[in-house]
């Protein structure tokens, strides 16, 4: 077994300081490390999406990264993106049009459409689609993720707040 | 009643939780003192297994042990048995780790367990084992050829068994004096269900009290604790719990009882520590139960005003290596008595061999049997209305079940409850605009684009069922459903399902209908299931049993609340219980408003008692263990519009049009969801997703790589609505949801490709309609520019 590896990385806001093992993928650092199980394991090939993290602001998939790649980065998972009480429009969107079901491949697609958003604010369907490609979910057939990703777009464009008061 | 909820499009109450990374699922689990585990697989589709050495494995720093089938079978530890018996049926044994024979890729041939998970994926490697590799036989067929490889010793001939249903004299009668036949060779591809969160198992042993916690991703955990008490381990019944957290999908793949649960358990006793076991993705495609795998003829006989007279398939229905739970159930009566349809066929007959063959079991997967007959059917129908010059939609008018023939006896043991199939496909019809599309279809194909419409009516049984006329089919398991809704002091309630939801939003939609029945807030309820240790028996969810099942036994038992509250407000109120009513969350004297009891009143005064009626227990609780009369017969109309890329033989999904009848609606959200995605899993099925195995039983698309599954970019935006025919026999009227999509999309799809290439001359391809196999299709026919003429 390799010797263990010194990483610093800030998880959700947090300095987190380890010795690791330089074959540990990221999201099983995130998960059994740091505790932080909303980040999930769909697949061991990079298909799935359902680990997608930011890294420094990117999308990421964290199995497809060793967690010694993600030294001195930032790293934002699904528990650093909302509460309950105080939800990013993606997680309002998810909840207010159904975009989940089992919820398993939730925390991945609402990663993957924040960085989506981040990048272009105002998708057509045929944007949100294809942005989406990486992330699998065997329970919506993706229509009511494309309206969740759709409100979430009006609602950080300030459409859901002018459409309620008409 | 003021405020009802039933019919609400309510946002769920599960959502806050997942959409924030809380969710509980099974692998997020820790426990003090966890190990984890890893399976040695064998790599061959069938070896003997001549020598197993672990000694270099065990050396491995942090290994604590490797267990080997042998010892599990010295320790008492039996086969795993199936749930579902035909007479005849051959049910050799299913061990969870096996001695003998590998007889599949990724069969259990030891199990490592270490200190973590990483520890045991590096000793699983090191154990040798000395295969002597053996002939093997994967495609049904091919196993029931005279000298295939014998998958159990004691059946040599490989059939696990046959099973027919109808009167086949008639049929061959029918066919003999037939205006038109038509015949197609099919084969329903074999699908890998992939439910997004692996299998994993968590299992804990306390020896002072001699207990067990197996936690574990199950749609069903009672008929686990069942089936290990009473067959497998023989743990007493009330020394094992078995729960099932949060579930991440299962379309069927979690229903069954799996060798890696009794691993776990066995290991955690053995070792007096927890162990954990999550499945690679990699091994739940070469170890979660398959769908679908048939190799079918299917014939349709029609009269001479084009009217079906007859329906006979014969099918050969691959069941692997080992019967997996509900497997003989699922090519057989889920099956052969679903081929009337949505039509008035006097005549079926439908035969089934079902082989063992050395690849993964095959059991229920999304539908089980029902997306299977209604593609059969379907397609002969397009196919049948081809031959007769007629559009496929008249045909199928002519056909269908007329509204005033329920409840309708089918020559094929079922009943059907309630329906109305020609408004439901008129309504599909006019909102697709068919005719219009019909009109666009020809022109597009003078400029040479390829238009293709499918439309389909389908019928399912599901609600999962009456227990006698199971049991009488084969059920080794009764199909009631029960309930348990306590009342607190505060008039709070907890209803607890025998149901489970992994998915499907019960603790949403459930508590709506209690909301209703009770007359209280729906923030007052909360639904509680997955686990033995909390609620009644219950059998679990598939079959689209939950809400026509599950729910009907829950609402009997609010009844009961009802009841029994109405008589403690009589007394408090000093009336009579029958001068008592309901309404507006109030328990009141008729025609009396001012002389009424809140629910909260009523709840105190239960668990107080100090001001009671004699004859009267205290406490405010019912259970009720519902048992349903019939199934239930959900049907629709489903129509997909694809255009068919002749220079690259790509499908293109342009529309996708669902009407859909399930009775009223619960939460229209939660059922329109439903529909959407088991529409995605079966055109998964007729356009990507394939389990591709070689000669040699090896898996060919054993993982995401190679697999398919349908991304965000194959779908479209699904036009849905529905009709409300009610379920005359269940107390809310409702009909199940789950499975629908599957069953018609399929279906829809296939005959909306094959109607694209209706031009080529092709009338018949299998599914998985890959580019590369319908060019290839495409250019071994008729050129191009000739058929189009």
């Amino acid at each position: 077994m390799a010797d263990k590896v010194h990483i610093t990385v800030v998880v959700n806001g947090v300095e987190h300081h380890h010795e690791v093992e330089p074959r540990l993928l990221l999201v099983h650092y995130l998960r059994e490390t740091l505790g932080l199980t909303g980040t999930h394991v769909g697949c061991d090939t990079s298909q799935c999406g359902a680990c997608t993290v930011h890294l420094d602001g990117q999308a990421v998939k964290s199995c497809t990264m060793f967690a010694v790649q993600a030294d001195g980065c930032s790293i934002t998972t699904i528990e650093g993106l909302g509460s309950p009480g105080s939800l990013h429009p993606v997680q309002e969107g998810f909840w207010e049009m159904h975009g989940l079901q089992c919820g398993f491949c939730t925390p991945g697609m609402i990663m993957a459409a924040v960085d989506l958003l981040n990048k272009n604010p105002n998708p057509s369907e045929a944007e949100i689609r294809h942005a989406l490609e990486g992330n699998y979910c065997r329970c919506t057939g993706y229509h009511n993720i494309v309206r969740a990703v759709q409100y979430a777009a009006d609602k950080m464009a300030g459409k859901v707040a002018m459409a309620a008061d008409d | 009643m003021a405020n009802k909820l039933f019919g609400k499009a309510m946002k769920r109450v599960e959502d806050p939780r997942f959409i924030t990374g809380t969710g509980h699922y099974t692998d997020d689990m820790t426990l003090p003192g966890m190990v984890e585990a890893a399976m040695v697989r064998s790599p061959y589709a069938h070896a003997r297994i001549k020598k197993i050495d672990a000694s270099k494995a065990l050396t491995h720093p942090g290994v604590l042990a490797v267990i080997t089938g042998q010892e599990m079978k010295d320790a008492g530890i039996n086969s795993i048995p199936t749930g579902w018996l035909h007479p005849g049926i051959k049910t050799p044994p299913h061990y969870a780790i096996t001695f003998d024979k590998a007889r599949h890729v990724g069969d259990i041939v030891a199990a490592v367990i270490a200190e973590n998970r990483q520890i045991a994926e590096d000793a699983a490697q090191l154990v040798e084992v000395d295969y002597e590799p053996l002939p093997a036989v994967a495609l049904g067929s091919d196993a029931l050829k005279p000298g295939a490889p014998a998958v159990h010793d004691d059946v040599p001939d490989n059939v696990c068994f046959t099973w027919s249903i109808g009167d086949k004299a008639a049929v061959d009668a029918a066919f003999a004096s037939a205006h038109k036949t038509v015949k197609l060779t099919l084969r329903n591809n074999r699908l890998v269900p992939n439910a997004m969160e692996p299998r994993a198992s968590l299992a804990q042993y306390l020896k002072a009290s001699d207990e067990y916690t197996l936690w574990t991703t199950s749609q069903n955990p009672h008929i686990h604790r069942l089936l290990i008490a009473a067959f497998i381990m023989g743990i007493p019944e009330h020394k094992l719990r078995v729960i099932a957290p949060d579930v991440g999908g299962g379309f069927g793949s979690k229903i069954y009882q799996y060798p890696e649960e009794i691993i776990v358990l066995y290991a955690a006793k053995k070792l007096g520590r927890p162990v954990k076991w999550t499945a690679r993705r990699s091994e739940s495609f070469v170890t979660d139960s398959h769908g679908r795998d048939h190799e079918t003829v299917a014939e349709m006989a029609v009269d001479q005003n084009g009217k079906i007279t007859a329906v006979r398939v014969d099918t050969i229905a691959n069941m692997g290596a080992y019967l997996t739970t509900f497997a003989p159930a699922v090519p057989t009566y889920l099956y052969g008595c679903l081929l009337a349809g949505t039509y008035t066929t006097p005549h079926i007959y439908c035969h089934v061999t079902a082989p063992f063959t050395h690849t993964t079991p095959v059991d229920a997967y999304r539908g089980a049997g029902r997306p299977e007959a209604t593609y059969l059917l379907e397609r002969l129908v397009d196919v049948m209305a081809h031959e007769l010059g007629m559009d496929p939609v008249e045909f199928r008018r002519k056909n269908l079940i007329p509204p005033d023939a329920f409840p309708y006896q089918t020559p094929v043991a079922l009943q059907y409850d309630s329906g109305n199939y020609e408004a439901n496909l008129d309504k599909a019809l006019q909102m697709v605009g068919y005719q219009e599309l019909r009109r666009q279809q020809a022109e597009l194909r003078k400029q040479g684009r390829y238009l293709g419409i499918g439309v389909i009516t389908f019928i399912e049984a599901c609600g999962l069922a009456p227990s006698a006329l199971v049991g009488s089919l084969g059920a080794q398991a009764g199909q009631w459903e029960s309930a348990l809704v306590r009342v607190m002091p505060t008039g709070k309630v907890e209803v607890f399902t025998g149901t489970h939801s992994h998915g499907q939003g019960h603790e949403t939609a459930f508590a709506q209908v209690v909301a209703d029945e009770l007359q209280i807030p729906v923030e007052d309820v909360v639904i509680v299931h997955g686990d033995t240790g909390r609620m009644p028996y219950g059998w679990g969810s598939y079959g689209s049993r939950s809400a026509p099942t599950g729910l009907s036994a829950i609402v009997l038992a609010t009844r009961k609340i009802v009841d029994k509250a109405k008589k403690i407000a009589a007394h408090l109120l000093e009336a009579s219980p029958d001068d008592i009513v309901h309404e507006d969350g109030k328990f009141m004297v008729k025609g009396v408003p001012d002389k009424a009891k809140s629910f909260f009143d009523i709840a105190l005064m239960a668990h107080l008692a100090h001001n009671y009626p004699a004859d009267l227990e205290p406490g405010l609780e019912a259970t009720h263990f519902y048992d349903p009369k019939n199934f239930v017969f959900p049907f629709g109309t489903h129509i997909a519009v694809v255009e068919v890329d002749p220079d690259t033989g790509k499908v293109k999904l342009l529309r996708y049009l669902s009407v859909d009848d399930c009775g009223p609606v619960i939460n229209p959200l939660i059922a329109d969801g439903q529909v959407h995605g088991g529409i995605a899993q079966g055109l998964g099925q007729a356009l990507l997703e394939e389990a591709v195995y070689d000669k040699e039983g090896q898996i060919l698309s054993g993982n995401f790589l190679e697999y398919t599954l349908p991304r965000a970019d194959d779908m479209v935006q699904i036009e849905h609505d529905h009709t409300v025919t009610p379920c005359p026999h269940n107390p809310l009227g409702i009909k199940g949801i789950g499975e629908a999509g599957t069953i018609a999309s399929t279906a829809a799809v296939a005959n909306a490709v094959m109607d694209a290439l209706r031009p080529f001359g092709i009338v018949h391809l299998d599914m998985p309609y890959t580019p590369e196999k319908v060019w290839r299709a495409i250019h071994g026919s008729k050129p191009v520019a000739q058929a189009a003429d």
